[in-house]
């Protein structure tokens, strides 16, 4: 039997409003086992919708979504999503929040807590294991968020945005802890952001995706060797790349009155 | 030196700062703001009722309301009075309040429940609620459920839409997140949305409290043999001033309690929310 990628979507659209609004038009593409990904493309191109079609929290109007070779049915625990939003639950603290997926996953009652613990410290917030969200700030509640989400183990990780909402230096001590994690999980990763500095830190391919109606525009490699240098201190092919990525989001947008 | 006679000369503008728009003063200042107030008005009734300004049977003096209360607490009036009313409120309330929620949570989760139901409830909602006393003596005579029935009818329609609003306002993430954990509808609608809007709901819970003795007392002016809003017609027919002054102060102290009580309870059941 063929190796299949762990993720693949063939010839899938979406509109909203009985098909009035062409939102995503004939998206391919394919993602290997342990790769990481990015969206990026202008306010608006469809990143949420079809991360949301993957994490199957949206319907498509046709097209395959395929997971390991098996077409998805509606959301399931082999998709872990951390949202851009904040979603942990504030009555719980963030091991009981962690727990909480362990539970509703059907873990085993005897180990959960011992997993729970293990996903807190490997975002390192042991000391604030048993502290509510709202003494938690931003990045804190984010890295409860990705400890949640890999708790169960899912085959893929969906974040949309996660660090969209975060001072900049937060954001780069959250890109570190993610690269981190992924080096060590092996973990596939579809990452949605609109900060190509950010997509060029972290993925091994760029999607680009075009405005009017979504569609995948360029698919770009990142062929540097990691770790990578965040932000200062990058060589000038990964600047000049960078500034390549930029460029074919500008041109989508140029055509278009964006302020 | 200079900046010392400048953090002086700033004192006296705080003080007049006192009236001005968003002023800022300690809660002891606030708290005596408040005291005194009511001394006044205290003061002012108690002025009015000894100059003789107005008959004694029209505006008994403050201290001939509370010498009646206390004489109808030590006969055992007042307290089976207040014991019958907090009954009924209570079983009214209770029916009422767990009645909406499950209404809520229907039509807030469900498109098809709320275009079936919704329209329903505002209309009724627009229905003046003392109109409906006659029917409901009507269909449920004098006794205890003609009073739960008034209740219901005040708080029932009023609660399920606040409800639903509180329901409502639970981010669409929060569905989401359930559903990725392979949760059920039901299970993502109890287990996740209506805990996360527990805090709005215990608030509305608490202001529809305030509006259900207004509906106790009510349906007790109207139809009954006993509790608070029935010793007030008793002491209107004997011209008995003084307890029925002295009976809508205690409705007043009794709403302001229950408030109190919700507000502490909330404080203690949602202490998650608070930072520190
Ligand atoms: N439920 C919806 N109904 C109608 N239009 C929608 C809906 N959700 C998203 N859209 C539209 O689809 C487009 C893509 O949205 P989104 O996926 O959120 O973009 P992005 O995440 O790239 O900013 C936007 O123009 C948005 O207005
Ligand atoms: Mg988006």
């Amino acid at each position: 039997m063929a190796q299949h990628p762990k993720l693949s979507i063939s010839g899938l659209n979406k509109s909203f409003r009985n098909g009035q609004v062409k939102v995503l038009s004939d998206i391919n593409l394919e993602v290997a086992d342990n790769e990481f990904v990015s969206l990026v493309g202008a306010s608006g191109c469809g990143k949420s919708t079809l991360l949301a079609i993957i994490a199957g929290l949206q319907e498509s109007d046709n097209g395959e979504v395929l997971v390991d070779g098996a077409p998805i049915s509606g959301p399931g625990i082999d998709r872990g999503v951390v949202f851009q939003s904040y979603t942990l639950l504030p009555w719980l603290t963030a091991q009981q929040n962690v727990e909480f997926a362990l539970r509703e996953t059907r873990h085993d009652p005897k180990e959960i807590a011992d997993i729970a613990r293990r996903h807190i410290e490997l975002v390192k917030l042991t000391r604030f294991a048993d502290a509510f969200p709202s003494q938690l700030s931003g990045g804190m509640k984010q890295r409860v968020a990705i400890a949640r989400a890999l708790s169960y183990r899912p085959k893929i990780l969906l974040m949309d945005e996660p660090f969209g909402a975060l001072d900049a230096l937060t954001r780069g001590q959250m890109q570190e802890l993610l690269m981190q994690i992924w080096q060590e999980h092996k973990l596939t990763v579809i990452f949605v952001t609109h900060d190509v500095s950010e997509a060029v830190y972290l993925s091994d391919r760029i999607f680009v995706m075009g405005l009017n109606p979504g569609r995948i525009k360029e698919t770009i490699p990142v062929p540097f060797a990691r770790p990578r240098a965040s932000e200062e201190g990058r060589d000038p092919e990964l600047l000049e790349l960078q500034a390549r990525v930029l460029r074919s989001i500008r041109e989508e947008t140029a055509g278009h009155d964006v302020h | 030196m200079k900046s010392q006679t400048l953090g002086k000369a700033s004192a006296p503008r705080r003080r007049k700062s006192l009236l001005s728009m968003g002023a800022e003063f300690p809660t002891t200042t606030y708290v005596g703001i408040a005291i005194c107030a009511f001394l006044l008005l205290l003061a002012a009734w108690t002025i009015v009722a000894r100059l003789g300004l107005v008959q004694p049977i029209f505006l008994p003096s403050p201290l001939a309301v509370v010498a009646k209360l206390i004489k109808l607490a030590q006969d055992g009036t007042l307290g089976s009075d207040v014991a019958i009313s907090v009954y009924r409120i209570s079983i009214g309330f209770l029916i009422a309040s767990v009645m909406a929620l499950a209404t809520a949570i229907l039509i807030g989760a469900y498109r098809f429940w709320e275009a079936a139901i919704e329209p329903i409830l505002d209309f009724v909602r627009y229905m003046p609620v003392v109109a409906f006393v006659p029917l409901s003596i009507l269909w449920s005579g004098t006794s205890d459920p003609q009073k739960f029935l008034i209740i219901w009818i005040g708080t029932y329609f009023q609660q399920a839409l606040m409800f639903k609003d509180n329901i409502k306002r639970v981010p669409a993430d929060f569905v989401g997140f359930g559903r990725t954990l392979g949760m059920s509808d039901l299970r993502v609608l109890m287990r996740i949305v209506v805990p996360s809007a527990m805090p709005q709901i215990w608030d509305t819970l608490r202001i529809s409290l305030g509006w259900a003795w207004t509906w106790v007392t009510l349906a007790e002016l109207v139809a009954a043999n006993s509790g608070l809003g029935y010793r007030i017609t008793v002491a209107q027919r004997y011209l008995q001033t003084d307890m029925a002054i002295g009976y809508i102060l205690v409705l007043g102290v009794l709403g302001l309690a229950t408030d109190q009580i919700m507000r502490f309870l909330g404080r203690q059941f949602f202490k998650y929310e608070k930072r520190s």
